[in-house]
């Protein structure tokens, strides 16, 4: 975790719902490359609203985001779109195609490539998740889980800057959690994961920003936040039954 | 009336027929259709032999008539209409088992019956051997406009959803003790068709937002594409020319 | 209603086809114009939506059911062009991928099902919201007369391309008869819970509804630098739930103007065999109708020489006995509900 051009840069971002409610009240935060860090906090803190804006789905209402030096506005979308790897939450949002091959194909087909250079970085994808088997399968017939990794994949494909995934752990089952931990970790991409899951954060992330009311409340090593007992409670975060962190390790 | 069934026919196996590409299946089995709505009723020999060609098609991509039969069922309805237009219909009759029945009458239901039934057949051989993404690939071939393809390879992707999430609000109805006995109980299932609505909806503005990350800009890129070679077309063109042939000879022996 | 192969001449089937396929030609346009990008997708789904939705079956009575056709509710939910494109492709999808309506047919199954009810749904849902007073009462009922109204007319267009190309030899009389009284009861099944459905989504998602647009509070951004309007119109009326009986006075005038063109033009000119029957005075030998003495049975009104005018009549006496009837089920159904407190109670199903 060395110097080098950040991968992610966000400024003094607001940005409030056509319905009126706002969501986000001036956000900062800079992600260097080859970071994985996690974005903690309450439902409602805005954290689906910022990931938005990363790969320009939600147009700033004031502020300014840039990917790798490259600032988010109409004319650079595409660029961003490639560089910002965005897995959605839930895995048939993201699974549109019928067949698993033509659905990592879509994002690296829309960038230009074709035949066999689309089938290489098709295949490369799908065996980064261990997923090369369901190449030929519908979505529908693979486990959550399953369509979890593949819905990595199709981002992996279009080889990203950074990788940002909404809530990663929700809904998967202990050994399906710990098979994503171990594909994450593997990966040499900058990560941002959106989570409730604090273990995970933990086990996961080195560093952790916890979002509350639209801006960044805190900043630092996920050990030293989570086991900040007053700060979890001021921002309703929980760390599972049972489970202690210590300051320091050890 | 029938209500939607989603049971697909598709019947996974490696014959000729399941090898044909399918957009040849497709003109086949439409021109098929028109052979056989063109044939004069009076013909029923020319029937038979339609019936035969489906038979021959259907032993060919080892169909079993069972399987066949049992989505026939889709039919009743118009059988049961059928039935009914010799009672009510016009022009000379003549005694049947006491019955007084319409000539014409008789002739048409003949007819729909025939006609319908070979067509239905024809339509769940096409279903059984082609895979739906297949048949989807070839109607873009077929220069099916892209636009309409598109909203069907969507609308088959997320159809199995919808309807588990159907299947779960109609659990969640009846485990509280719901059941719809009349009209009254209306606005209860209404409630669920809106909620299934907005759900859908939510959810094509989700997956619109993940294509969008993908670097959609409009337009779907073609990433299959199944090209068929003029034996392919020959092979393809073996049913609707026998059944065309027939329809000929049946109206020239008029 | 999906119409087998057989049951129209070569004819008819490829003329219907020609139509539909113009017409799902213009939708595409239209569809392309209203959701931009977003059409592929969001039709797919409003398409999946609409074929789950006619598999939901409704008792209508005495132990039958019925189910939604969805053309008018789609076209209310997301607008006509779309709401065609989607009842279309579900016609399609059944026909390759269920073998459920013939082949030659699927230009006659989806000018009925899907041109003509969301036209005429979105027809008389436009003219009804456009007569009343704005607010939610006038969209629903709205929504109820166009479902109502499209069911039937549906029957009526069949009614004449069976009289053009049909097969068998029933007199005109008889099929509309037949035709339009199912019908007219499926009609009052669809507009309940056509409505009811828009009701409950109007609750909870009023920005949704395609029909109700224009209708939404003025937009405020609030940004960091204080609050920005973004425009929209200004606040509507508050909603109406008074204004029903002109509504349904609006929504019968539609109807049974509707009803009294398409049965004149229907009726123009009789059956075939019938004419030659009765002219060559062979009309004794025809067997009498179950419900001749009826006064509207096979749509012609008794003591009216003009079989034209007559036929006209008896279908807007016909639709005027059914919009009136459904309007009294659902007048008392939404009295029911306002007595027993809640409007729709918002969200869970």
């Amino acid at each position: 975790m060395t110097s080098g051009s950040p991968s992610l840069v966000v400024s003094r971002l607001a940005y409030a719902y056509p319905d009126g409610t706002q969501a986000l009240y001036g956000v900062d935060l800079t992600i260097r490359r080859g970071e994985r860090v996690a974005l903690l906090g309450p439902n409602g803190a805005g954290k689906t609203t910022l990931v938005m804006h990363l790969n320009g789905i939600l147009t700033a209402g004031h502020g300014t985001v840039e990917v790798g030096g490259l600032p988010v506005r109409a004319g650079t979308l595409p660029e961003i779109r490639r560089r910002v790897g965005l897995v959605f939450q839930d895995p048939d949002d993201q699974l549109f195609m019928p067949t698993v091959r033509e659905d990592v194909a879509f994002g690296p087909a829309n960038l230009g490539l074709r035949g066999a250079e689309l089938d290489r970085r098709v295949r490369d994808a799908l065996e980064r998740v261990g997923m090369l088997d369901a190449l030929d399968r519908p979505p529908h017939h693979l486990s959550f889980g399953q369509r979890r990794r593949v819905a990595v994949a199709t981002v992996l494909a279009m080889e990203p800057e950074i990788l940002v995934l909404d809530e990663p752990s929700s809904n998967l089952d202990p050994a399906s959690r710990r098979e994503l931990a171990e594909i994450l970790r593997s990966l040499d991409v900058t990560v941002l994961m959106v989570t409730h899951d604090l273990p995970y954060a933990l086990e996961l992330c080195e560093r952790s920003l916890v979002m509350s009311e639209g801006v960044i409340a805190a900043d630092g090593p996920t050990r030293t936040l989570l086991a900040d007992e007053r700060l979890l409670a001021e921002h309703r975060l929980e760390l599972p039954y049972g489970f202690a962190v210590p300051a320091h390790p050890g | 009336m029938s209500a939607g069934h989603h049971h697909p026919i598709y019947r996974p196996a490696d014959t000729p027929v399941h090898r044909l590409p399918p957009q040849c299946k497709l003109v086949a089995v439409v021109a098929f259709a028109v052979c056989v709505v063109a044939t004069p009723r009076e013909r029923f020999w020319a029937f038979a032999v339609h019936a035969l060609l489906l038979a021959a098609v259907a032993v060919a991509a080892r169909v079993p008539a069972g399987a066949i039969a049992r989505r026939m069922v889709i039919e009743v309805p118009f059988v049961l209409f059928a039935l009914a237009i010799p009672v009510i219909g016009t022009g000379e009759r003549v005694q049947v088992l006491g019955m007084s029945l319409s000539l014409p009458g008789l002739w048409a239901a003949w007819n729909i019956l025939a006609k319908a039934t070979l067509g239905v057949a024809a339509s769940i051989l096409l279903a059984a051997t082609t895979e739906p993404r297949m048949m989807l690939l070839g109607a873009e071939r077929l220069r099916l406009p892209r636009l309409l393809v598109q909203i069907a390879t969507f609308m088959l992707r997320y159809l199995d959803v919808i309807l588990d999430q159907m299947r779960r609000m109609r659990v969640a109805r009846e485990s509280r003790g719901f059941v719809a006995r009349d009209l009254r109980q209306a606005p209860v299932l209404a409630k669920s068709a809106g909620a299934l609505f907005i759900r859908a909806y939510e959810r094509g503005e989700r997956v619109h937002l993940a294509m969008l990350s993908r670097g959609y800009t409009g337009e779907m890129p073609t990433i299959r594409d199944i090209s068929a070679s003029g034996r392919d077309w020959g092979t393809a063109a073996i049913l609707p020319c026998l059944a065309a042939a027939t329809a000929l000879l049946a109206w020239s022996t008029t | 209603m999906h119409v087998p192969d057989g049951f129209f001449d070569v004819p008819v089937s490829v003329g219907a086809g020609v139509f539909a396929a113009a017409g799902v030609a213009v939708c595409l346009r239209g569809a392309r114009r209203e959701l931009d990008d977003r059409t592929a997708p969001m039709a797919g789904l409003v398409a999946a939506f609409v074929f789950a939705a006619q598999m939901l079956n409704f008792p209508v009575a005495a132990g039958t059911s019925g189910h939604l056709l969805g053309g008018a509710l789609a076209a209310i939910l997301v607008g006509p062009y779309t709401a065609v494109l989607c009842v279309a492709v579900v016609l399609l999808v059944q026909g390759f991928f269920f073998a459920d309506g013939g082949l030659t047919a699927l230009g006659v199954n989806i000018t009925l099902m899907a041109i003509v009810t969301s036209v005429v749904g979105w027809a008389v849902f436009r003219l009804v919201t456009r007569t009343g007073p704005r607010g939610r009462g006038t969209l629903v009922a709205a929504s109820f007369l166009a479902a109502l109204v499209s069911v039937p007319a549906a029957a009526l267009v069949f009614t004449v391309l069976f009289w053009l190309g049909g097969t068998a030899p029933i007199d005109l009389g008889t099929v509309a008869a037949a035709m339009g009284g199912v019908h007219v009861l499926i009609g009052l099944g669809e507009g309940l819970i056509t409505a009811l459905t828009v009701s409950s989504v109007l609750a909870v998602r009023p920005d949704l509804v395609y029909g109700a647009r224009g209708t939404a509070a003025p937009l405020v951004l609030r940004t960091a630098e204080g609050e920005v309007e973004v425009g929209g119109r200004p606040a509507e009326a508050p909603p109406a739930g008074i204004g029903l009986r002109p509504v349904l006075a609006g929504g019968v005038i539609v109807a049974v103007l509707l009803a009294g063109v398409v049965s004149f033009y229907a009726s123009s000119a009789p059956d075939g065999l019938e004419k030659v029957a009765s002219d060559k005075g062979l009309s004794a030998q025809e067997k009498p109708h179950a419900a001749e003495d009826a006064p509207l049975a096979g749509y012609s009104v008794k003591g009216l020489s003009d079989q034209r005018l007559s036929g006209g009549l008896a279908g807007v006496a016909g639709v005027a006995l059914t919009v009136a009837a459904g309007g009294g089920v659902f007048y008392a159904v939404r009295r029911r509900r306002r007595l027993t407190g809640g409007v729709t109670p918002a969200g869970a199903p």
